[in-house]
């Protein structure tokens, strides 16, 4: 029934040579196809929804790989390939008092270890498991503008371990460290230094130097900023950006993990020859966790990494699928239109006007399949910001996954298409 | 019939190789896919105690300094070391507990063996009952110890496995911060996920190998680890003290009934009043008492990355359907002639109909299959991927039958409107075309 329909709608048009041949003879076949499609309304409708399904997921999968992405490609401005972290613990209770000197003993211990560039002990780290924060305000007893920073409590060596760069001001002197367990155990714990980040810098003195300003930590007793130092980040970067992103250093040694900072190369063995030292010292003690921090990243970022590569592979699949779909129904129509085409190149129409006739009528299907696709990706987005609290879809993802499923469409329909522009007009009319 | 339409079908789909291995593969993609998901979606937003869920409440206060405070917001988190030691001594519920965690050395008067870094719970009494705890040997702590400040301590059947080489040790000694601790109990392997009592330790943490008496663990000073909130200026002591502004401690009760419920919350209320009005709590009486579920919801334990992971495998499994749909479609219009022929042989529409939806249940039940290894596979790849729920990512028997299900459900769906449509034909439009 359908084919002797669509024969009427193969009816041969004059045969021409180029491109624009091929344009005209294409805008000339549309209204053929439009008729042969209304005929076929539920498998072309079909490949419409599927098409505009995968438009809409796809769409936004790859706005949610960027975000992953940009996430792995977040700096810590740390020299990550260069830094170790040891944790130390002990099955032994060891009396505050004494924390301060064991955990200078031990710096002075790893600082003698061949190849150790510089050595520091620190409360949090970032991709570490801790971290610490402390609201800071403007005025006395947290008066005026008030923010919750990232806390760091650092000697004089924290800033060449980690390989922060001061962009103001100057690092803290040995002198200036102070005992955690002295200044903790103060009603009013009093700070006279302080290194912040630039963004906690910039919200404070807007427009102005912070350097020589005085910001309040705990209560009432302020804190002279000495030093500002480009990148400090929160240890959980992902919070950094929620949060605010601000950070300081505080001059006080007290608990925490051991860095050590040594050229890449030499960092497993320095592992094991830092761990050996530092168990020596009493056997009570076992260095419970050692690690690069390149490890440490890796780890981190499992997980957004994990999840990228899923929805790379849900796309690739999709597309598959959809790819499978075109083949599957334009081969039908092909084996359908069998005696149509065979009528059409027996009345001269060239193997190229049969092929563009197929390839025309899937750029149709596509097209409609992408639009409603895009406004389907709108709407997704919307109800991912909502419930997901994902950033809205850049434009720029609109174009892509359209350009990406037209090409699908082409390839894909071109193995039914060439088959049938290679159909024999004798043997097709026979057949 | 049934068996005609099945030979029928295994007949077509040999026909038709390329075309039919298309459709299962895309079918048991998507179903391996959805299955993947939904098992661990299943698995984590699971009742961790499901036949005491609903009569367990974490209790939440809000002690909270009036600095930086908005209406309408959640309490503090955890409670602070007074309030939870008053609700204690009041035992307004049936059942009751403060807790907290770290992590600690445990050792054996041994020198040769090293000691052990443990997960530990400190807690009062009433834990191990209100929790269904499962013993090996011996059993938990009475109220007396947690006065007392017991030098006592219950283990977990891996640390007694690692200490004591599975023996009962009930009666031997441990050593934790230099101190002897006498073990009165040992657990038999304890599982429930989430780790719903304390979520500040990782959600899907597994229970701890020591609990020992809250009272014992502050004058050991164990320390800490987990969520710890502190406010207002300092007194210059640590959080651990009575006085101390600092949250962290879970506070956990068992209550019987809704009424029982209710009068519970009333009594935080007053008690929050009371704290206001004797100057110690400065934000207005603002309580919390969930159970478990509404607790773990509110804390959205599921973690998001989950949830988006089930919604992207059931589109994909969409498609895999529309995409199915189309090639039946196709599939079926090409056999039209043979349906002409049947039809015109005597075959009705209804016979039809049913040989064309038993075809697509065949391939259904096939994609089904082959779904269920790629569940199987992506579940191994679930497991060994680095979220720290990864090793929980196992199919039951709930997950396969639901498998089977889907996959039938989603190929006769599919198979519906091509059965429809093969019923339709005419068959001297057919025959005459022939």
């Amino acid at each position: 029934m359908s084919s002797s329909l669509a024969s009427q709608a193969l009816g041969s048009a004059p045969s021409r040579s180029g491109l624009l041949a091929t344009l005209h003879v294409g805008l000339l076949d549309l209204r053929p196809i439009l008729s042969t499609l209304r005929r076929h309304r539920i498998a072309a409708g079909l490949i419409v929804l599927e098409v505009a399904l995968t438009c809409t997921i796809v769409t936004n999968a790859l706005h949610m790989i960027q975000t992953r992405v940009d996430f792995l490609n977040a700096s810590s401005g740390l020299a990550e390939p260069e830094i170790v972290m040891l944790e130390v613990r002990g099955s032994k209770a060891v009396p505050p008092e004494r924390a301060a000197g064991i955990a200078s003993a031990d710096l002075a211990l790893l600082r003698a270890l061949p190849g150790v560039k510089a050595a520091t002990k620190a409360n949090q780290l970032v991709y570490y498991d801790n971290s610490s924060n402390s609201n800071v305000s403007q005025q006395p007893d947290d008066q005026g503008l008030r923010v919750t920073v990232s806390q760091y409590l650092a000697d004089e060596q924290m800033l060449p371990t980690l390989g922060l760069k001061l962009i103001e001001g100057r690092n803290f002197t040995a002198n200036e460290i102070l005992d955690s367990n002295k200044v903790f155990s103060e009603p009013d714990p009093h700070i006279g230094q302080i290194i912040i980040n630039k963004t906690l810098a910039d919200k404070f003195f807007p427009g102005s130097s912070a350097l020589g300003r005085t910001i309040y930590v705990f209560g009432s007793s302020p804190a002279t900023v000495v030093g500002i130092v480009e990148t400090l980040t929160h240890p959980y970067l992902h919070r950094a950006q929620s949060e605010g992103g601000y950070a300081m250093m505080l001059p006080v040694r007290g608990g925490g993990v051991y860095l050590v900072r040594t050229d890449p190369a030499q960092r497993e063995a320095l592992i094991k020859v830092a761990t050996a030292a530092l168990e020596a010292v009493d056997a009570t003690r076992v260095v419970t966790r050692a690690r690069t921090l390149t490890e440490m990243r890796d780890a981190f970022y499992a997980q957004d990494r994990a999840m990228a590569w899923l929805m790379a592979g849900v796309c690739v699949a999709l597309l598959l699928v959809t790819a499978m779909g075109i083949v599957g129904l334009a081969s039908f129509w092909v084996q359908q239109r069998t005696r149509m085409i065979g009528t059409r190149r027996a009345l001269g129409a060239t193997q190229g006007q049969i092929l563009s006739y197929f390839q025309i009528e899937n750029l149709l299907l596509t097209t409609t399949g992408i639009a409603i696709g895009l406004a389907g990706a709108m709407g997704l987005s919307h109800l991912l910001m909502q419930s997901y609290e994902l950033p809205r879809l850049p434009w720029v993802y609109l174009p892509i996954s359209a350009v990406a499923l037209w090409l699908l469409g082409q390839v894909a329909v071109w193995v039914p298409a060439r088959r049938a522009a290679r159909l024999a007009p004798v043997a097709a009319l026979r057949g | 019939m049934l068996l005609h339409y099945l030979e029928l079908a295994a007949r077509s789909a040999r026909a038709s190789k390329g075309l039919s291995t298309l459709m299962v593969l895309a079918l048991a993609l998507g179903i391996g896919a959805c299955m993947t998901t939904l098992t661990v979606y299943h698995v984590l937003s699971g009742d961790p105690i499901p036949n005491k869920s609903s009569r367990l409440f974490n209790v939440q206060l809000d002690a909270g300094s009036k600095v930086g405070y908005k209406a309408g917001e959640e309490p503090t988190f955890d409670l602070t070391r007074f309030d939870s030691t008053a609700l204690l001594r009041d035992k307004k519920a049936k059942r009751q507990a403060m807790m907290s965690g770290g992590n600690v050395a445990v050792g054996i008067a041994d020198a040769h063996v090293k000691p052990i870094f443990s997960s530990m719970r400190y807690t009062s009494a009433d834990f191990f009952a209100m929790f269904d705890a499962p013993w090996q040997h011996g059993g938990g702590w009475s109220a007396a110890d947690d006065e007392g400040e017991a030098r006592v301590a219950v283990i977990s059947s891996a640390l007694n496995e690692k200490l004591f080489g599975g023996v009962d040790s009930v009666g031997r000694e441990i050593i934790v911060r230099g101190q002897p601790l006498r073990i009165i109990g040992v657990l038999k392997p304890w599982k429930f996920q989430p780790h719903f009592y304390d979520l500040t330790m990782g959600g899907f943490a597994e229970a701890e190998d020591l609990f020992l008496p809250f009272s014992t663990a502050m004058v050991l000073k164990v320390g800490h680890s987990g969520n710890m909130d502190c406010w207002g200026k300092g007194d210059g002591g640590t959080p651990f003290d009575m006085n101390a502004k600092c949250s962290f401690i879970q506070y956990w009760v068992e209550l019987d009934t809704p009424e029982e419920a209710a009068a519970f919350r009333d009594y935080l209320v007053r008690y929050s009043d009371a704290q206001r009005a004797a100057g110690r709590f400065e934000r207005p009486s603002n309580v919390r008492l969930r159970n478990v579920m509404e607790w773990l919801d509110s804390q959205k334990v599921l973690p998001a990355d989950v949830r988006l992971q089930t919604w992207l495998a059931f589109g994909f499994l969409l498609v895999c359907v529309v995409n199915m749909v189309g090639l039946l479609l196709a599939k079926t219009l090409r056999r039209a002639g043979e349906i002409g022929v049947r039809r015109a042989l005597g075959a009705t529409r209804g016979a039809i109909f049913a040989q064309f939806v038993v075809e697509a249940g065949l391939l259904g039940l096939v994609g089904a299959l082959l779904g269920l290894v790629f569940a199987h596979g992506g579940l191994w790849l679930v497991r060994h991927s680095p979220s720290e729920y990864a090793r929980l990512a196992e199919l039951d028997a709930a997950m396969l039958a639901l498998t089977l299900g889907l996959a039938l459900l989603a190929s006769l769906f599919a198979g519906l409107l091509p059965a429809w449509r093969a019923a339709l034909v005419t068959p001297a439009v057919q025959l005459k075309v022939q």
